[in-house]
């Protein structure tokens, strides 16, 4: 089965990382949709995160 | 340039998204004594910006990305505490409005996905340095991800495309705007009737034109799948394009499928060209207006307006001829309307200003205008050619694209913020020898909860200025949205009638009826 055909056979569940005002319009329209309390990870420092990710994906 | 202080402070580890910032900094220069401000998280991208603006001290130099920071000019010191608690009481309101996000969201894509089984789609709208990151993380979850973020490179932009493709997922963007699907809305989105027409669109107002210009004919849209403007470049050689279109061709309620972009690349091109001629379904293109190699058959179609390609989608659907379209029935008399504008004018105007806040649609009217007047710039030409000077004062017919980051810094995009418009109104309307004003209102879900009415009063005072030196001000708009969109179309048009402005039913026919009314009938429209 064609993986990508997902997107419009499924049911749309909504994970939303950033500015929260796009979760209302989703809730209006009934979408199922948890949103991400996001942070600048590791202070926003590039080489940590650098560092991190490695670890993460070992 | 600037008298005054400029003070910069550190207001410590606390993270705000964008959007809520900018609603502050919006905010700050109507607070007395304060020339201009924001209130900024202290990224390297954001520290540059207020350095390019003047708001930029040493003292920002050590601020971290995740330090919040406030940049002000003021007319002295003694406007700091009040401005600084003015602040502090708007970040307070924002705070206390997200609390009702919910008080025990995830912190981490990972612990929201077990918190949401079967999430498939990621909204992101991180600032870009680390949009690629979390966008990475989704699709390695599985997730389909729309990418709202901009300031995403070109070799991250491959990297997620290729990685999803591999994958079977898409990725929508980066600098995405806009989706539908199952007549779902993402971010900036219209309220459409849900029909048989599915649309690809690496152009963000292009697609919310179509879409309700085909929704409010009557039929409906599928799916509108954003692919970020690159896609089609040779670079990306049209990833998520041709996975949209590849859905889209087996999706069984989608009959007509539009695709709307730049003109791609020319190896892309000749790719799609073979994908195109392929399909099995009647394929609509418009390239906002320019010309591509693509080669057309007995089964695509080029369109050279997004009107057209809307109204070609809808004849084919119903079965009916389609005839290019010049204005509609419902815009009236065009000649005596046109007449009526252009009798008031006095011998000084001569041009066109074009206020935009949609960059697609400012684009398309820049064509537009350029093949029926001589002279036609913009500060984001469709050609090079028609490159504007300097995009802070206009000369000749001059079409500005207002949601470029010259005019964005510290403030949310012209969709939402109507400040740097109103200003830019005075400015022209100021300027003897500007004949008509030409304007996008787009609705929709993310856009200002009242365009029209937030224009109005500056709409008002910028004819009221031309009458006392002579002459007249004539205002032509085109409204983007659906009559369900929460700000309701009729009602926004009904308030710009009022107000004295010519409304078209098409950004096409608006831009068509500045260059007749300011050539004084004269522009040769076929």
């Amino acid at each position: 089965m064609d993986k990508e055909m997902e997107l419009i056979t499924k049911p749309m569940k909504v994970i939303n990382i950033g500015i929260d005002s796009f979760l209302e319009s989703l809730k209006i329209q009934g979408v199922e949709v948890v949103h991400v309390d996001w942070r600048p990870p590791a202070e926003g420092d590039s080489k940590l995160i650098e560092i991190l990710d490695k670890l993460e994906f070992l | 340039m600037m008298s005054g202080i400029v003070k910069n402070i550190v207001l410590g580890n606390r993270y705000f998204d964008s959007l809520k910032l900018m609603r502050i900094s919006g905010k700050i220069a109507e607070v007395q004594g304060v020339k201009k401000g924001a209130v900024v998280m202290a990224t390297d991208l954001n520290k540059q910006i207020l350095r390019d603006v003047g708001l930029f001290t040493a003292v920002l130099e050590e601020a971290k990305p995740d330090h919040l920071v406030v940049a002000v000019s003021l007319e002295d010191e003694s406007y700091l505490d009040p401005v600084l608690k003015f602040i502090e009481a708007e970040l307070e309101r924002e705070a206390t409005r997200s609390q009702g996000v919910g008080q025990m969201n995830p912190k981490t894509l990972e612990s929201a996905f077990e918190a949401l089984p079967g999430a498939n789609l990621a909204l992101i709208s991180v600032p870009g340095t680390y949009a690629k990151r979390e966008a990475l993380r989704a699709l390695k979850q599985g997730l389909h991800v729309f990418l709202f973020s901009d300031n995403v490179s070109l070799d991250e932009e491959i990297e997620l495309k290729q990685f999803a493709e591999k994958n079977g997922l898409l990725v929508m963007g980066p600098g995405c705007g806009t989706a539908i699907i199952n007549g779902i809305g993402l971010a900036f989105a219209n309220v459409l009737k849900e029909g048989p027409v599915g649309i690809v669109a690496a152009a963000g107002t292009g697609l919310q034109e179509v879409s309700s210009l085909i929704s409010n004919a009557g039929v409906g849209i599928s799916h509108g799948f954003g692919t970020g403007g690159r896609d089609l470049s040779d670079k990306i050689g049209g990833i998520t394009a041709r996975q949209a279109l590849h859905i889209l061709e087996k999706d069984p309620k989608t009959k007509v499928i539009v695709l709307i972009s730049k003109p791609p690349g020319p190896h892309t091109a000749q790719k799609l060209s073979g994908t195109l001629a392929g399909m099995n379904k009647p394929v609509v293109l418009n390239f906002i207006g320019l010309s591509s190699s693509i080669e057309k058959s007995d089964n695509v179609f080029v369109t050279k307006t997004l009107e057209d390609a809307a109204l070609r989608a809808v004849c084919l659907i119903r079965g009916e001829e389609f005839k290019e379209r010049v204005f509609a029935k419902e815009a009236g008399n065009v000649l005596k309307i046109a007449e009526r504008e252009y009798n008031r004018f006095d011998e000084k105007q001569q041009y066109v200003r074009g206020l935009y806040s949609g960059g697609t649609v400012c684009s398309e009217a820049t064509l537009i205008l350029a093949e029926l007047l001589p002279s036609v710039t913009s500060n984001m030409p469709p050609r090079a050619e028609l490159k504007m000077k300097d995009a802070k004062v206009s000369a000749g017919h001059a079409l500005i694209d207002l949601g470029d980051e010259e005019f964005t810094v510290g403030r949310a995009h012209p969709m939402i913020d109507p400040f740097v418009r109103k200003q830019r109104l005075i400015q022209e309307a100021k300027d003897p020898e500007t004949a008509v004003i030409l304007l996008d209102m787009v609705l929709g879900y993310g856009s200002n909860e009242d365009m029209a009415g937030a224009l109005l009063s500056t709409i008002e005072e910028a004819k009221s200025l031309r009458q006392k030196s002579g002459g007249y001000l004539s205002v032509v708009a085109s409204v983007v949205g659906t009559f369900e969109d929460p700000q309701g179309r009729e009602e926004q048009i009904k308030k710009l009638t009022d107000g004295g402005v010519v409304v078209m039913p098409s950004n096409a026919q608006a831009a068509r009826m500045a260059a007749v009314i300011v050539s004084r009938g004269r522009a040769k429209i076929a």
